[in-house]
């Protein structure tokens, strides 16, 4: 799991996914061949000129988080979201700016000053700031720009029975996961991305398969699992601890029902906790990926995942050990029986 | 090279999103002065290209010549004319506007509504909804169907106006600024020896989807894109920060859709030749031809250059003309300085 | 062409799920193609070679739906949407499963109408235990309305005439061509109604130089209905505008001229919601000359769709006369 502290911890809103990269890149060097492209993705090829099928495994390098839009003359900062956040997660919480990681907090008026009606109304982000404790604009600027990235400041670390809790877990662990696969070997040509800018339009992904030219795409993501009070049984998306969750259909994207219930066959023989995704609410890469040029065949499994888009998200360590399990299994089977 | 009188002459055409392959004559006379070869794609963008000294490297600048506009969808029995938006019309700027309606002749019009004395008083204080207007044209409904049918497109009375201070207020400055900016740009780039090769669009439909440069740039697959779009000026009802100011330079772009090295680039060349610039960050959705440029094939490196706008979207849009001609400059020099090194070093992140 | 409405229009097909429509068309266009195939989205793409440009003619197979997301222990179902379908059109509908299995909506107990949700419906299978229900029906299952075919004297009610009617009229146009000046594609599409995907990836593989649809429009002529000038009978629709498309002026001339050359009645379309096909296709690489031909329908989206013979009938017309020259 230390490479996914490594992951979760790095700093990669949508646009600047450096951090991430260059983790991924020093980490998997010595497993395949790596090429970045025109919007940042990180491309790979398994070393091995294998055979047929041509396999995609993709996951996106990017999270949702703030972008810095001014710095106002006494030195707060103002901001606006990068991808979908609530607003209503933000106050309250730290940031980290900016490559130098400055620290930030966001605050708001304490309550012994507030109107009891105040109390009542969500802040919206365009009354929020950012505080780094700057005197002035000019003091500020030292140390923040304006177009600067702010992620939220959440340390990674295991908790209860086998959870990790971190930030970006959306979708570092897919990112963790692909990682893991690209240490194996197999027969078949193993190729991928990790993809830039899903969070605000699933644009990294389309350009990706466009030079890869896969025969069939694994896209592997975090997906929200609505598992919590509040929520109805009927409305869990996913929950956690039943394993890997496979996609019927979301906003993106309907998976062929023949690819989807091989993969589920490929779960039982294996012995391996699968559960289906069952709300078709929100989109992933696998949307962008089906249908460029003539269409990819295309496959969405993702690791349940508590709080996404938020500063703390949840996941079980053996919904992520047997989303590996699963997906190295199903690339086995296409080897052997193909496609 | 006279801002005002390109500026006048782009605006004579009448391209509502899908007029334009009737509309753009006026368009491609003037890019056939300023590019070796023109020539229009299959859904009526305009493309220019230029070629330079050496490398095959190609520049693409795009900006979009199409306008809002409204559409025929009924000619009611005494002839008043129902219509649709086409674009994002903002329905309380409609009421009392003069229209031209584009039938086998152009007949004018004024759009009206129910008259004020005959509306409840709580009618009065909401804004008119686009079912609640209709076009008056004065004709008969019989004279009417002999000129006019459902599906005719519709714009906006225009007579450009000079302010002070070379402000300039016309409707459909968004984008034709942008296309004015291009034709800056190709007059500036008389002066400087440049290698690649510029291809200018004045792309179709980006008011209704950003469709044009979707086939454009696909057809023309550019190393480098940059889009010219226009940018909310300042005004007393938004705070300061939200907006650029006029006269005070083009708004450089950041954020996910724009490659961070075209960013750098062109702010280190708007500072080394002193053009004033200001900074345009851009978290997500950029809402112009910029982002879906970024995404065509394998990726196009992608900048966005915004010309100051006020009251954008309504029949008043005012810009200062010097803004237009120190992004033309801008771009130039941009074109000027780099070579093939450089374009096959934005595809490096690490 | 009433009884292939019938056949057509029965047949189940959600979006993502058309492998039952595609065997029903194929069957009935292998006789009278050079070259069927299937692609990777599961669009059938049917070859009729002629010479002359390549004319790409779509009309999606895919209909709305919905999708099972839970099975709770007594037995009931609850589901989402796929494509527009309206809560308030599903109460009291029967459903259909791609199994056969039939299934009716229920509601919550509701005080006040606008409250209706689709998360407050369930499906009702007659089965009184999940396990009951799982021998049936899964999570991830689609269903469809359940209704016949009904002739109304010159007109027809179904659902899925979105975009089934249009379907019949490429079957029927592809039975009856003759001479073709062109190169046809007939495309039958997948996932339109999700946001016209199927589209996006056949007219990438066929590039054709120029395109037309063939789907629906809504009527202008009922009760204080929309005001838009399309009446059913009145004659097919030329597509001007919908929200994914603005007609090449020169496809939609070429359908007006045609149209008139040949006496066949017309309206003009300009719809103010909705996207078809078409919006797909004239994005596709360099762009696509793209049009449509839109028949007139009534009630669209709800289990009892309308539209008149004559209208299906001059669609045919005005498309042979095209592809004819």
């Amino acid at each position: 799991m230390l490479l996914l502290k490594k992951l979760s911890e790095a700093a990669g809103v949508s646009g600047c996914e450096n951090e991430v990269r260059n983790i991924l890149k020093e980490e998997l060097k010595e497993y395949a061949d790596f090429k970045t492209d025109a919007l940042g993705n990180l491309l790979f090829e398994k070393k091995n000129k294998g055979k047929k099928p041509r396999i995609m495994i993709a996951a996106h390098m990017d999270e949702v988080g703030l972008m810095i839009t001014s710095i106002l003359k006494n030195g707060f900062l103002k901001f606006e979201s990068v991808g979908g956040i609530d607003d209503r997660i933000l106050v309250s919480k730290t940031v980290t700016i900016g490559p130098n990681k400055i620290k930030g907090v966001i605050g708001a008026k304490p309550i012994h000053r507030q109107d009891p009606k105040e109390r009542e109304n969500a802040l919206k982000i365009k009354n929020l700031y950012i505080d780094i404790g700057a005197k002035d604009q000019e003091d500020a600027e030292k140390k923040v720009k304006i177009g600067d990235y702010a992620c939220f400041d959440t340390e990674f670390e295991i908790i209860g029975e086998n959870i990790v809790k971190g930030k970006a877990l959306d979708d570092r662990i897919g990112c963790f996961v692909v990682a893991e696969l690209l240490k194996r070997n197999y027969e078949v040509e193993i190729c991928g991305a990790f993809t830039v800018q899903e969070e605000i339009g699933l644009r990294g992904s389309g350009v990706a398969v466009y030079q890869l030219k896969p025969d069939v795409a694994i896209v592997v993501e975090g997906t929200f699992a609505s598992d919590v009070p509040g929520t109805k049984e009927e409305e869990y998306n996913t929950v956690l601890g039943m394993g890997p969750a496979v996609t019927t259909m979301d906003r993106s994207f309907i998976a062929n029902k023949g690819m989807r219930d091989r993969v589920f066959e490929v779960a039982k023989k294996n012995n391996i906790p699968c559960q289906p995704r069952r709300t078709n609410l929100g989109g992933t890469d696998g949307g962008r990926i089906q249908s460029i040029g003539e269409g990819i065949p295309t496959i969405v499994i993702s690791v349940p995942t508590r709080y996404i888009h938020s500063p703390v998200s949840m996941a079980d360590i053996n919904d992520i050990n047997n989303t590996i399990l699963l997906i190295n299994f199903l690339i086995l089977d296409y080897q052997e029986r193909g496609i | 090279m006279e801002i005002k009188e390109i500026l006048k002459e782009i605006l004579t055409a009448h391209v509502p999103s899908g007029r334009e392959p009737e509309g753009s004559g006026a368009v491609k006379v003037l890019f056939k002065n300023y590019f070796d070869e023109v020539r229009v794609d299959k859904l009526g963008n305009i493309i220019g290209k230029k070629k330079g000294n050496e490398g095959s490297f190609k520049v693409m600048i795009a900006a979009h010549m199409d306008e809002i506009g409204m559409m025929v969808t009924k000619i009611e029995e005494k002839g008043f004319i129902r219509f649709a938006y086409v674009g994002g019309i903002d329905q309380r700027i409609l009421l009392g506007q003069e229209v031209l309606i584009h039938g086998k002749k152009i007949i004018p019009g004024i759009i009206g509504s129910k008259p004020p004395h005959l509306q409840e008083p709580d009618e009065k204080s909401k804004a008119l909804k686009k079912e609640d207007l209709f076009i008056d044209t004065g004709l008969s409904y019989e004279k009417i169907k002999e000129i006019i049918n459902v599906g005719d497109f519709i714009t906006f009375k225009r007579k450009p106006i000079e302010l002070m201070n070379n402000h300039f207020s016309s409707n459909a400055l968004d984008d034709k600024a942008g296309v004015a900016a291009i034709l800056c740009c190709m007059e500036e780039l008389k002066k400087f020896n440049f290698k690649g090769e510029v291809y200018g669009v004045a792309t179709v439909q980006e008011e209704v989807g950003l469709r044009g440069a979707i086939t454009s740039t696909y057809g023309i697959y550019p190393d480098i894109g940059i889009a010219i779009d226009v940018g909310h000026g300042n005004i007393p009802d938004l705070p300061e920060e939200e907006t650029f100011k006029l006269g005070k330079g083009p708004a450089i772009a950041l954020g996910p859709n724009i490659h961070p090295k075209l960013y750098e680039k062109l702010k280190s060349i708007a500072e080394e030749y002193k053009i004033p610039y200001q900074i345009d960050p851009n978290p997500s959705y950029t809402g112009t031809d910029a982002w879906s440029i970024q995404i065509t094939r394998a990726g196009v490196p992608t900048a966005l250059i915004s010309i100051p706008l006020r009251y954008m979207h309504t029949t008043v849009e005012t810009l200062n003309t010097e803004d237009i001609k120190l992004i033309g400059r801008l771009i130039a020099l941009f074109i000027a300085s780099i070579d093939t090194e450089f374009v096959e070093g934005l595809k490096c992140f690490y | 062409m009433k009884e292939l409405i019938k056949t057509l229009t029965e047949t189940y097909g959600p979006s993502g799920n058309e492998e039952k429509i595609r065997n029903v068309i194929k069957d009935l266009v292998t006789p009278y193609a050079d070259e069927v195939k299937v692609d990777a989205l599961g669009n059938l793409i049917v070859h009729k070679k002629g010479s002359g440009d390549k004319l790409m003619l779509a009309a999606h197979m895919d209909e709305i739906g919905i999708i099972v997301t839970n099975i709770d222990d007594k037995g009931f179902i609850r589901f989402s949407s796929v494509g527009g379908v309206s809560p308030f059109i599903l109460l009291g509908e029967r459903v259909i499963f791609e199994n056969g299995t039939i299934g009716v909506i229920g509601v919550e107990k509701i005080d006040d109408m606008k409250e209706l949700k689709m998360k407050r419906l369930f499906i009702d299978i007659g089965a009184s235990s999940k396990e009951e229900v799982m021998s049936k029906v899964k999570v991830g299952d689609m269903a469809t309305y359940y209704r016949e075919c009904n002739f109304l004297g010159k007109n027809i009610s179904a659902k899925s005439l979105d975009d089934r009617a249009g379907c019949a009229v490429l079957i029927k146009a592809l039975q009856e061509v003759e001479n073709p000046k062109y190169d046809l594609y007939f495309v039958f599409t997948t996932q339109e109604e999700v946001g016209t995907r199927g589209a996006k990836t056949s007219a990438y593989s066929i590039e054709p130089e120029l395109a037309i649809v063939v789907d629906v429009t809504i009527c202008g002529d009922t009760p204080e209905g929309e005001k838009i000038a399309v009446d059913l009978g009145k004659g097919p629709a030329i597509k001007i505008k919908d929200m994914s498309v603005l007609s090449h002026p020169k496809i939609k001339q070429l359908l007006i001229d045609t149209a008139e050359k040949n006496n066949i009645p017309y309206q003009r379309e300009v719809l103010d919601l909705g996207g078809t096909d078409a919006g797909s296709i004239h994005l596709t690489k360099e762009g696509v000359p793209s049009g449509g031909i839109a028949i007139p329908t009534r009630y669209v989206h709800t289990p009892s769709e309308m539209v008149n013979l004559d209208d299906l009938e001059n669609t045919v017309k005005l498309l042979l006369a095209v592809i004819e020259g």
